[in-house]
């Protein structure tokens, strides 16, 4: 039904093809100065952001480090006020678990409200291996699916398309899986949002069981909170009979009142508006309102494994803003799918590894797509460190390779310089080879700096991976040693 | 076999083992004094593209009527207000609610800082289909609901109710995050505020 990350390639390959596109880079590039700007416009009118910022940091933090005291105060919670709490470790029993209420109510479809969770667990293909269909109903994820297709950002999945392409998506599948669109169908936003509520109506009133999210879950009183735009999330959570969400476990936090900083942080962070349009927040069963069956699967799926890492740990206060993606320059020009995963963008790049390991290339060679600017750490509503984390998860990713059997050829190239380095004599004799191999470099290269100081472009060999993207400066013909030795000093 | 529940529990208490619970949590800052709160408050529902009008409390039927026109409408038991023509929910099925055009409630409370209006689906607000379901949603809000900032709301409601925050008529930013009003929703929202 949809696309899948499973087998993509590291990302310096995909970020290749991606780099390849214009169009992807302009749909990008216009996108997230969209968004950039409103955020800008609505965080500058709140005068004490920054403190803003570290009562969110601390709501999240507090909760995570007593976590195990919270999620057994939220499934009291949780219980009293009748829903059901499920547990699950992994990705396969949530999605089992979810199959099986789903059978156990005799329907054959979910209705979906956009959920960062269930797309991280493959919820959707798992059900439509048991027979169960799952209809996107946020705007973007409906794009996504119905062209199948991956996600892109946190926020706005369908980010790369723009209006020509969503309009030929929407004109070429919509008949396929349920009404489809008018045959005059133009690109018009507006027309084009009308097109999606068209379709998606008669899916929402016949709905027996939906699935979401939540992007909290207050521990004292039970409450889930979901924040949206477009009104399909209301529709999910109040028309079906039963409802089933699934919820990291690292979107507790404790009281009622926390919710405060959050509510506050998170629209002006992720759409740029003072606040989202719609807010639903629900404790358990509300008799004669809404489905009066609710279950609660609250999911592990690696986020113990990333509580464990003491600079990490940080990386799972996130509320999925997306405000990092928007101002990455790395994100700007790749995109999202280059990541590999749901989560792309700089909390991609910490979130993946710390949640699956750095075992496999792919997920290995995530915390080096980016360059440590810091615009993420900046923007971020809960303050999450990324620079810090991700080069920590560098030094992971370098310790993981210590017993391989051949070591790579950066790794041969630290230690060729921890020996030479070592002696003064070895030093030397490496300087003067330096020095040759810049005369050498100065003489044939092609490729000159700013500045007028000649560069070897891509060197072969081992080193080839390094220069591929990067102009190596020509050593200076003579070393600084030298330099003393025939100056006395700079005396001469 | 132990269960996820034991599982997870114990692999977080094993991943905090030597994590000092204790954090200080700094107080959220408030907002400065915006004066006149009810000004603002119109000021930001109107930013949403959403309509407001003002009237007496003598005036509030007429006015209500008119924002209907020929519509048929849908009312909580509890509105206490007559409106011509609108039926009372009475348990309606969802198809039932989408053959009516709108819905008139009243709220718990607004928003001025964010423009925001949360019902908490007391009888003057009815269930939360009522408010979704038909397409131009008539709110009444009183100005003495209206508080300044998210954490007076927050200490306001009652979080074991069902609450429904609202800020404007449902909205997207998916098409080139250019927002664009009205997917799912109510795509109007005529708000009737009584002075
Ligand atoms: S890391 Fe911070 S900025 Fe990025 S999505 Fe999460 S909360 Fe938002």
């Amino acid at each position: 039904m949809s696309g899948t990350f499973v087998g993509m390639p590291a990302f310096p390959t995909a970020a290749r093809a991606a780099l390849g596109d214009t169009q992807l880079r302009r749909n990008l590039a216009h996108a997230t100065q969209t968004i950039r700007d409103k955020r800008a416009l609505v965080v500058a009118e709140v005068e004490d952001w920054e403190d803003l910022r570290l009562a969110g940091a601390g709501v999240k933090e507090a909760a995570l480090r007593d976590l195990a005291t919270h999620l057994e105060t939220l499934e009291a919670s949780l219980t009293r006020a009748g829903a059901t709490v499920h547990w699950a470790r992994d990705a396969a029993e949530a999605c089992a678990i979810v199959a099986s209420i789903t059978h156990a109510h005799g329907a054959d479809e979910v209705a979906k409200v956009k959920s960062m969770a269930t797309a991280e667990i493959g919820l959707n293909e798992a059900l439509e291996a048991e027979g169960i269909a799952a209809w996107e109903t946020d705007l973007a994820e409906l794009i996504v699916q119905l062209g199948d297709d991956l996600p892109s950002h946190i926020l706005v999945p369908a980010i790369h398309r723009n209006r020509a392409e969503i309009r030929e998506i929407f004109q070429r599948r919509m008949g396929d899986v349920g009404k489809a669109a008018p045959a005059d169908l133009s690109d018009e936003p507006a027309v084009l949002a009308g097109a999606a509520r068209e379709h998606l109506r008669e899916k929402f009133l016949r709905a027996k069981v939906a699935v979401s999210g939540a992007n909290f879950a207050v521990a004292d009183t039970g409450t889930l909170v979901v924040v949206e735009s477009e009104g399909n999330g209301r529709m999910c959570l109040t028309l079906p009979e039963v409802l089933v969400s699934v919820v990291g476990i690292e979107k507790v936090v404790a009281t009622w009142a926390d919710l405060d900083p959050m509510l506050r942080l998170l629209p002006r962070s992720s759409t740029g508006e003072r606040m989202n349009p719609y807010t639903s927040t629900w404790s358990g069963v509300s008799p004669g309102d809404g489905p009066q069956e609710v279950h609660v699967v609250l999911l592990d799926n690696g986020r113990t494994r990333a509580l464990a890492d003491d600079v990490g740990r940080q990386a799972l206060r996130c509320i999925r803003c997306s405000a990092c993606l928007n101002v990455c320059p790395v994100y700007e020009r790749v995109g999202g799918h280059a990541y590999g995963s749901v989560y792309p963008g700089p909390i991609g790049a910490i979130l993946n590894p710390l949640l699956n390991g750095v075992s496999d290339e792919q997920t290995a060679s995530l915390p080096y797509a980016s360059s440590l600017c810091g615009a993420c750490f900046e923007v971020c509503p809960v303050r999450i460190d990324i620079p810090s984390v991700l080069v920590d998860q560098r030094a992971a990713v370098v310790d993981s390779h210590r017993n391989d059997r051949v070591p790579s050829a950066e790794a041969l190239a630290m230690k060729a310089t921890a020996w030479a380095f070592s002696d003064s004599r070895r030093l030397a004799w490496a300087e003067r080879a330096s020095g040759i191999a810049g005369r050498v470099i100065t003489r044939f290269s092609r490729t000159t700096l700013p500045g007028g100081r000649a560069a070897s472009g891509r060197l072969p060999g081992p080193a080839a991976g390094w220069t591929g993207a990067r102009d190596l400066p020509a050593p200076p013909a003579e070393s600084f040693r030298e330099w003393w030795d025939r100056t006395d000093g700079g005396q001469r | 076999m132990t269960s996820a529940r034991d599982d997870i529990l114990a692999a977080v208490r094993s991943a905090l083992a030597d994590v000092s619970p204790a954090v200080s949590v700094p107080a959220a800052p408030r907002a400065p004094d915006r004066g006149d709160l009810v000004a603002l408050f119109v000021e930001r529902v109107e930013d949403y593209r959403a309509v407001v009008t003002r009237c007496t409390s003598a005036e509030l039927g007429g006015v209500v009527a008119e924002v209907l026109g020929a519509r048929t409408s849908v009312v909580p038991p509890g509105l206490e207000l007559e409106v011509p023509n609108a039926v009372v929910d009475d348990a309606f099925t969802a198809d039932q609610l989408d053959a009516i055009d709108a819905v008139v409630t009243r709220a718990r409370v607004g928003i001025a800082e964010t423009g925001t209006i949360v019902l908490d689906h007391q009888p003057d607000q009815g269930r939360r289909a009522i408010s979704l379901v038909p397409d131009l949603h008539v709110c009444i809000v009183d100005v003495s609901q209206v508080v300044a900032d998210v954490p007076d709301a927050i200490a306001l409601l009652d979080p074991s109710r069902p609450l429904t925050w609202i800020s404007g008529p449902s909205a997207t930013s998916d098409i080139e995050l250019n927002r664009v009003e009205g997917v799912h929703g109510p795509r109007t929202l005529h708000v009737v505020l009584v002075l």
